[in-house]
C-alpha cells in the first residue's frame, strides 16, 4: 500500500511555495499511490485542482528521469504521458495551463496536442519523435492506434490520464476510448491510468473502467482518492414578486433580474439549455443593455473563431457575462466567475452542482448560483433540484454497455494496425469495462460484419473488408479499407453539419443571392430542412432569413429589423429529466404541505389543479379527459422524461387510432403529454372501464412498438448512426453532400430492406439496444407502465385543468409529433383544388 | 390534363390514379409502376438491380437483399395487372456486371418474370449494354401509340415515358416534412419514380426537371395510404 507523502519533491515544493500554494491532501495521496504504479481515479469538486493532481505524477517522473538521464537527448524518451480529454478545446485549454509549471520549474519536458486541426507534417513528426506528454481526444487515440507505428509509439507509455471521465464514460465515445484503452494496456504492459472525475452516484462504474477487466485483470478496481466538497455552494431560486406564466421556456420575465444580477457581479455564467434559447437570452439581454455592459454568447455551433475571441476575452476578464450552452459545462477553466445562473429547468441534480461549479474555481469559497425557473412546472423542477443539492445526492447516468456499433468500429481499426487472432482480440475487448460481459458468439459476429457484413445471404465473401489468412491471423485487405477505416473513424455522428453563411440578396433580382459571404457559425441539417425560404430563426445574436442551401452551406440573409423569428426557437432540451429528479417532483406534488414553500404562483396553481380537478398520489398516473374547442383531449402526467414521452405518445397514438377515437396529435414535454381526437374519449373511457388500463398496458411495448419502429424517424435516425459507426455506409464529410442521386444510399431504404430480409442483423440489435436508452428511451416508458399499473386515476372534465394548460400552451410552441405523413400530403394536396377552384 | 380521379378500390390494395397522357390512358400504381391498359403493357423505371452488391465491391457492404426485394414488388404488380408486356425503362442493372452478379434466386424469379409475358428491356446509362441469356429483347426505345418509352427525357416538347432522373417530391408543413416518391407529369410526357428498393431520389425542384416541364407539373406522390396529386407551387427544394 502506498503511503501518503508529506511532501512534494523538488523543484515542485519550491514551486508550490513560491506561488504560495501548500500541496492539498489528495494531489499528494494521489502521488504516492500514482508512483506506487497504481492507477487510481480522482474524485473532485470543480476547483480541487483536478487536472493539475493529475499531472503531477507524470511531472514529477519526468522531472527525475530528466536528471539521472543527465543530458542524455530528452526527444528520445519516447511517450510518457498520455492525456485523453473528451473536447479538443479542453485539451488545448490543459495543454496551455501545463507550459506554466513547465516554464516556471524549467523542466525539460514537452507537452503537445494532437487534435483534428493538427497540421499533417507535424502530426508525422509527432509519431516519428512524440513529446513526452501529448493531449489528444478519443478519436485521434483510434487513429493512432489503428496505424502500424501504434506498438512503436506506445509500447513505452507510461501513463494515460483521462479528463472528465464522467462525461465520458455514458456515450459511446466513452466505449471506444474503453477500447483504445485495452489496447495500450496490451502494447505497454505496466501502464498506470489515472482518472479525474467530477463527483458520481457511483464511483466503482469509473474504477472498473479505469483498470483491465476479468481473469487477467487486477482485481477489478482502481485505487480511488475522494476529495470531499469544500464549501456547501450558496445557491438559490431566483424568484420575482409576481406570477411565472404557466407555460414557455424563454424565461423573458426573468430577464430584467438576471441583468440586475449581471451588473452586481464580476463575472456572471448564464447556462440555458439550447443553443436557441441561449440566442434569444442573449438578444434579450442586449436589448436592455443600456450600460452596455459586455455580454458575450458562447455554444458550440458558433464559428471556431468567434468561440476563441470569448474564451480570451473571459480569461483576461474582459467579459461581464457570457450566455452560454452545454459546451461550457466542462472543466475548462474561465477564470473569476462568481455566479453562474442556470436558466430554465436543471433536469438533473449532478448536472446542476456540475455547471454550479463552474464558478469560483477555488473550492474552499461557496460557490454562489441561482436557479431560473421559466415557467410554474419549472419552478417544482428547481425546487426539487435544490432540495437535492442540500441532500448532496447524485443522479449521475450509469455507465453503457459498449455497443456493437463501436466495437465492429474499433476490430476494423486492429486489423489496420497488425493482423489479430480472433481469441486475443476476444480476451483484450473483454478487458475493457463496457465489454466485459460480451460473448464470444456476438464477438464472432461482429467479426463475420466487419469482414462481409454479417449477412445470411453469404453474398460478399470475395468482397470481404478483412480476411483471415492460412496463418489464422485477420488481416485487412488493402490499402483502401485501410483508408476508408480512416476516413470514418469515430463516433460522433450527430447529423451533417452546415455553415450559416451571412450572404446578401442580388440586386435587382429578388430572391437570387450572391453564395459567398461570412461564415457565422453551423447547424445541423436537419434544422435547415425544415425551413423553406423567407423562414426567419435567430442565430448568433441575430434574427436570419432562410434563402437557401447551397453546398455545404446554408445562405441567410439579414432578417428586417421587425421580424419576429418564424421557427420557433425552443427545440426542447438535450437531456430530459432524470428520473430522479422526477420522483422528487412527484414527491413535491403529492404533498401539499411543501407547497407554500413554492413562489411565484405555483402553491395556488397547484391548490387551484387540487379543486378543478386532482392531485395524484405518488405512484398513480393522473389521466385527464376534456373537450375545447372541438376537440377531445386526453392529459397524462407521467413525469418521466421528454423522450419517453414521445415515444409513449407515438404509441398511445396508434391504441386511440384503433380505438377509433381519431386522434389528431399529441405533445409532449418533460412531465406528461396531451394528445387530442376528433372523438369523445372520455365518453368512450365511461362506457368501458378497462379501456385506460388497457390503453396504458405494458403490452404496448410489445406488437405495437414492433410496428412503429418500423415507421419510425428516430429509429431511422439511430440505425443511420449505427450504420455509420459501424462503417456499413460512409461518414458524409462536409461539402460532400447531395453529390448525386446514384452515389449517397439513404440509409432509410437501407433499414427498410434489412429490417424485412434479416431482422436480427447485428445493426438492428446494436440499434435496437440504442432506442432502448437513446432517442426513444424505452426502457424508463417500461418502468412507468409498469409502475403505474392498476394504478391510474382517470378524471373526467369538462374543460381543461391548470396543470393541463401548461401542456396544452405547449402546442404550436413545441414540435406535434405524429406519423402524420399523408396528413401533410392531403394538405398540400387540398391546396392543388383551392387553386383549381378559384 | 384532365382532372384525375381515383379507381375503383380493390380489397388490400391502394387504388391506381386514372388520368391521361398524351391522349392515352394511364393508371399510375402506388407502387410506382405505370400501366398502359390499352396496350395491355407495364412500364417500370429504373430498377437499379444488384445495387447492393455494386456498392459492395467499393467497401459498402450494405444488406445484399435488394435484388430480391425488388423482384418480390415487381412480381407482385405484374401478377395483380397480368399485362401482355413489361417495358423496363432502363438502368434497370446498377451496372455492367450486375446481370452476372445476380444470386441463383433472384436470377431465377427474373427469368419467371420475364419468361411469363413480352418483355422489353430499354437501355439506360448504368446499362447500356444487357446480356441476351437475361431474356426478353433489348432497345434503345419504344413507341406505343403516341407514347414513346425511353430512359433519358429527351429535350423539347414530346410526348413520351421516361425514368431516369428518380423524382421525388418533397412538402414541408408546420415545421414538418415529407419526402415521396412521385410521378411527374404534365399531361404530355411522364417521368417515373424509380422502381429499385436502393434507388434514391432527385428533388422535384431540382434544375433538371424545368426544361422539362417548361408549364409546370403535377407530382402524383406516392404517400403510405394513398396517391396524392400536388401542384408543383406546394413542393419545396431540398
Amino acid at each position: 500500500m502506498a503511503r501518503p507523502l508529506r511532501r512534494l519533491p523538488e523543484p515542485f515544493a519550491a514551486w508550490f511555495a513560491a506561488r504560495g500554494w501548500a500541496p492539498r491532501a489528495h494531489q499528494l495521496d494521489l502521488l504516492a499511490k500514482a508512483q506506487a504504479g497504481r492507477s487510481v481515479l480522482l474524485v473532485a469538486p470543480t476547483g480541487a485542482g483536478k487536472t493539475l493532481a493529475g499531472f503531477l505524477p507524470s511531472l514529477v517522473e519526468l522531472a527525475g528521469a530528466e536528471r539521472s538521464a543527465n543530458g542524455r537527448a530528452v526527444a528520445q524518451r519516447g511517450l510518457h504521458t498520455l492525456y485523453i480529454s473528451p473536447l479538443k478545446a479542453l485539451a488545448v485549454d490543459v495543454a496551455r495551463n501545463l507550459e506554466t509549471p513547465v516554464r516556471e520549474m524549467d523542466l525539460a519536458i514537452t507537452v503537445e496536442t494532437r487534435t483534428g486541426d493538427t497540421p499533417p507534417h507535424k502530426r508525422k513528426r509527432q509519431v516519428e519523435r512524440p513529446p513526452d506528454i501529448l493531449m489528444t481526444t478519443p478519436e485521434q487515440l483510434a487513429l493512432l492506434l489503428a496505424s502500424r507505428s501504434a506498438a512503436d509509439l506506445f509500447g513505452g507509455l507510461r501513463r494515460v490520464v483521462l479528463d472528465e471521465l464522467h462525461a465520458l464514460v455514458t456515450s459511446k465515445r466513452g466505449d471506444l476510448l474503453s477500447l483504445g484503452l485495452a489496447r495500450l494496456q496490451a502494447l505497454a504492459p505496466g501502464l498506470a491510468t489515472i482518472g479525474l472525475s467530477a463527483t458520481v452516484r457511483e464511483p466503482d462504474a469509473l474504477r472498473r473502467y479505469l483498470v483491465p477487466q476479468g481473469e487477467k485483470g487486477s482485481g477489478g478496481l482502481s485505487d480511488l482518492v475522494i476529495v470531499e466538497g469544500g464549501a456547501a455552494p450558496d445557491i438559490r431560486l431566483l424568484t420575482l414578486p409576481r406570477d411565472l406564466p404557466l407555460a414557455g421556456h424563454m424565461g423573458s420575465l426573468m430577464l430584467p433580474a438576471i441583468y440586475d444580477l449581471i451588473r452586481e457581479h464580476k463575472t456572471t455564467l448564464v447556462f440555458t439549455n439550447t443553443r436557441f434559447q441561449a440566442e434569444y437570452t442573449f438578444q434579450e439581454l442586449w436589448r436592455m443593455n443600456e450600460e452596455t455592459l459586455p455580454i458575450a454568447i458562447h455554444h458550440g455551433s458558433l464559428d471556431v473563431e468567434q468561440r476563441r475571441r470569448v474564451e480570451a476575452a473571459m480569461t483576461a476578464g474582459k467579459l461581464k457575462a457570457v450566455v452560454c450552452t452545454a459546451t461550457l459545462d466542462l472543466g475548462i477553466d474561465w477564470g473569476d466567475v462568481d455566479l453562474v445562473i442556470n436558466l430554465g429547468a436543471p433536469k438533473g441534480a449532478s448536472r446542476i452542482m456540475q455547471r454550479i461549479g463552474r464558478a469560483n474555481h477555488r473550492m474552499d469559497e461557496p460557490s454562489k448560483a441561482y436557479l431560473a425557473p421559466t415557467n410554474r412546472f419549472e419552478i417544482l423542477e428547481c425546487t426539487a433540484a435544490l432540495d437535492a443539492v442540500e441532500a448532496a445526492a447524485q443522479d449521475t447516468p450509469d455507465p453503457r454497455r459498449g455497443g456493437l456499433d463501436v466495437l465492429a468500429q474499433h476490430v476494423l481499426g486492429m486489423a489496420c494496425a497488425d493482423p489479430f487472432a480472433m481469441e486475443a482480440l476476444y480476451e483484450e475487448v473483454r478487458s475493457a469495462a463496457p465489454y466485459a460481459d460480451l460473448t464470444w458468439e456476438d464477438f464472432e459476429q461482429v467479426v463475420d460484419f466487419v469482414a462481409t457484413g454479417g449477412y445470411a445471404l453469404r453474398a460478399y465473401e470475395r468482397f470481404a473488408k478483412i480476411l483471415r489468412g492460412t496463418d489464422g491471423l485477420w488481416r485487412v485487405r488493402d490499402g483502401r479499407v485501410a483508408q476508408q477505416y480512416r476516413l470514418n473513424a469515430g463516433t460522433i455522428v450527430g447529423g451533417t453539419m452546415l455553415k450559416v453563411r451571412l450572404v446578401r440578396q442580388m440586386r435587382g433580382k429578388p430572391g437570387a443571392v450572391v453564395p459567398r459571404g461570412r461564415v457565422l457559425g453551423e447547424v445541423e441539417e436537419g434544422f435547415c430542412e425544415m425551413m423553406v425560404a423567407g423562414d426567419s430563426f435567430v442565430f448568433a445574436g441575430e434574427v436570419l432569413r432562410f434563402e437557401t442551401i447551397f453546398e455545404d452551406s446554408v445562405l441567410v440573409t439579414r432578417a428586417a429589423a421587425a421580424d419576429d423569428p418564424s421557427i420557433p426557437s425552443y427545440a426542447g432540451s438535450k437531456f430530459p429529466l432524470s428520473t430522479f429528479l422526477a420522483e422528487r417532483v412527484r414527491g413535491l406534488l403529492a404533498e401539499p404541505a411543501e407547497w407554500d414553500r413554492l413562489p411565484m404562483g405555483a402553491g395556488p396553481w397547484l391548490r387551484h389543479q387540487q379543486q378543478r380537478s386532482l392531485i395524484p398520489a405518488p405512484g398513480e398516473l393522473l389521466v385527464e379527459t376534456f373537450p375545447r374547442e372541438k376537440r377531445f383531449y386526453l392529459v397524462a402526467y407521467a413525469f418521466e422524461g421528454r423522450l419517453a414521452h414521445q415515444t409513449l405518445g407515438m404509441l398511445l397514438t396508434r391504441r386511440l387510432e384503433r380505438a377509433r377515437l381519431r386522434p389528431l396529435g399529441f405533445v409532449a414535454n418533460d412531465y406528461g403529454i396531451a394528445a387530442w381526437c376528433l372523438r369523445d374519449i372520455g365518453a368512450h373511457a365511461a362506457e368501458n372501464p378497462a379501456f385506460l388500463d388497457d390503453l396504458f398496458g405494458e403490452d404496448m411495448l410489445g406488437d405495437d412498438l414492433e410496428t412503429w419502429l418500423d415507421e419510425s424517424a428516430m429509429m431511422k435516425r439511430t440505425f443511420r448512426d449505427c450504420a455509420v459507426i459501424a462503417g456499413l455506409i460512409d461518414r458524409r464529410h462536409p461539402g460532400e453532400r447531395k453529390t448525386g442521386r446514384q452515389v449517397t444510399i439513404s440509409t432509410d431504404l437501407v433499414y427498410d430492406v434489412l429490417r424485412r430480409h434479416q431482422p436480427d442483423h447485428l445493426l438492428l440489435r446494436a440499434a435496437r439496444a440504442d432506442a432502448a436508452t437513446g432517442l426513444l428511451d424505452v426502457r424508463r416508458l417500461g418502468q412507468m407502465l409498469g409502475r403505474i399499473r392498476g394504478r391510474i386515476r382517470h378524471k373526467p372534465l369538462d374543460r381543461v385543468s391548470p396543470l393541463a394548460i401548461s401542456l396544452i400552451l405547449e402546442i404550436g410552441r413545441e414540435r406535434v409529433f405524429g406519423e402524420a405523413a399523408d396528413e401533410i400530403l392531403g394538405e398540400a394536396e387540398a391546396m392543388l383544388i383551392e387553386e383549381a377552384t378559384a | 390534363m384532365t382532372a384525375s380521379r381515383a379507381a375503383v378500390p380493390q380489397a388490400g390494395r391502394i387504388a391506381p390514379v386514372e388520368l391521361t397522357i398524351a391522349g392515352q390512358a394511364c393508371l399510375l400504381d402506388h407502387s410506382g409502376v405505370l400501366v398502359l391498359p390499352d396496350a395491355g403493357t407495364l412500364v417500370v423505371a429504373d430498377l437499379h438491380l444488384e445495387k447492393g452488391s455494386s456498392l459492395a465491391r467499393r467497401g459498402s457492404l450494405l444488406p445484399p437483399y435488394d435484388t430480391g426485394a425488388t423482384l418480390a414488388r415487381l412480381a407482385e404488380v405484374v401478377a395483380h395487372y397480368r399485362p401482355a408486356r413489361v417495358v423496363a425503362l432502363g438502368d434497370s442493372f446498377h451496372d455492367r456486371g450486375g446481370p452476372e452478379r445476380l444470386a441463383e434466386l433472384d436470377r431465377a424469379a427474373l427469368r419467371r418474370l420475364t419468361g411469363g409475358c413480352d418483355w422489353t428491356w430499354v437501355v439506360g446509362n448504368h446499362d447500356p449494354v444487357l446480356p441476351p441469356a437475361i431474356g426478353g429483347e433489348v432497345v434503345e426505345e419504344v413507341a406505343i401509340g403516341s407514347l414513346v418509352l425511353r430512359h433519358h427525357p429527351a429535350a423539347g416538347p414530346v410526348r413520351e415515358l421516361a425514368g431516369h432522373l428518380h423524382p421525388v417530391a418533397r412538402v414541408v408543413m408546420h415545421g414538418r416534412g415529407v419526402r415521396a416518391r412521385a410521378f411527374l407529369t404534365d399531361g404530355g410526357r411522364c417521368v417515373l419514380p424509380a422502381f429499385g428498393a436502393y434507388a434514391g431520389g432527385l428533388n422535384a425542384c431540382d434544375a433538371a426537371f424545368a426544361p422539362l416541364f417548361p408549364a409546370g407539373f403535377t407530382a402524383h406522390v406516392l404517400g403510405r395510404s394513398r396517391i396524392f396529386a400536388l401542384s408543383r407551387g406546394v413542393l419545396c427544394g431540398d
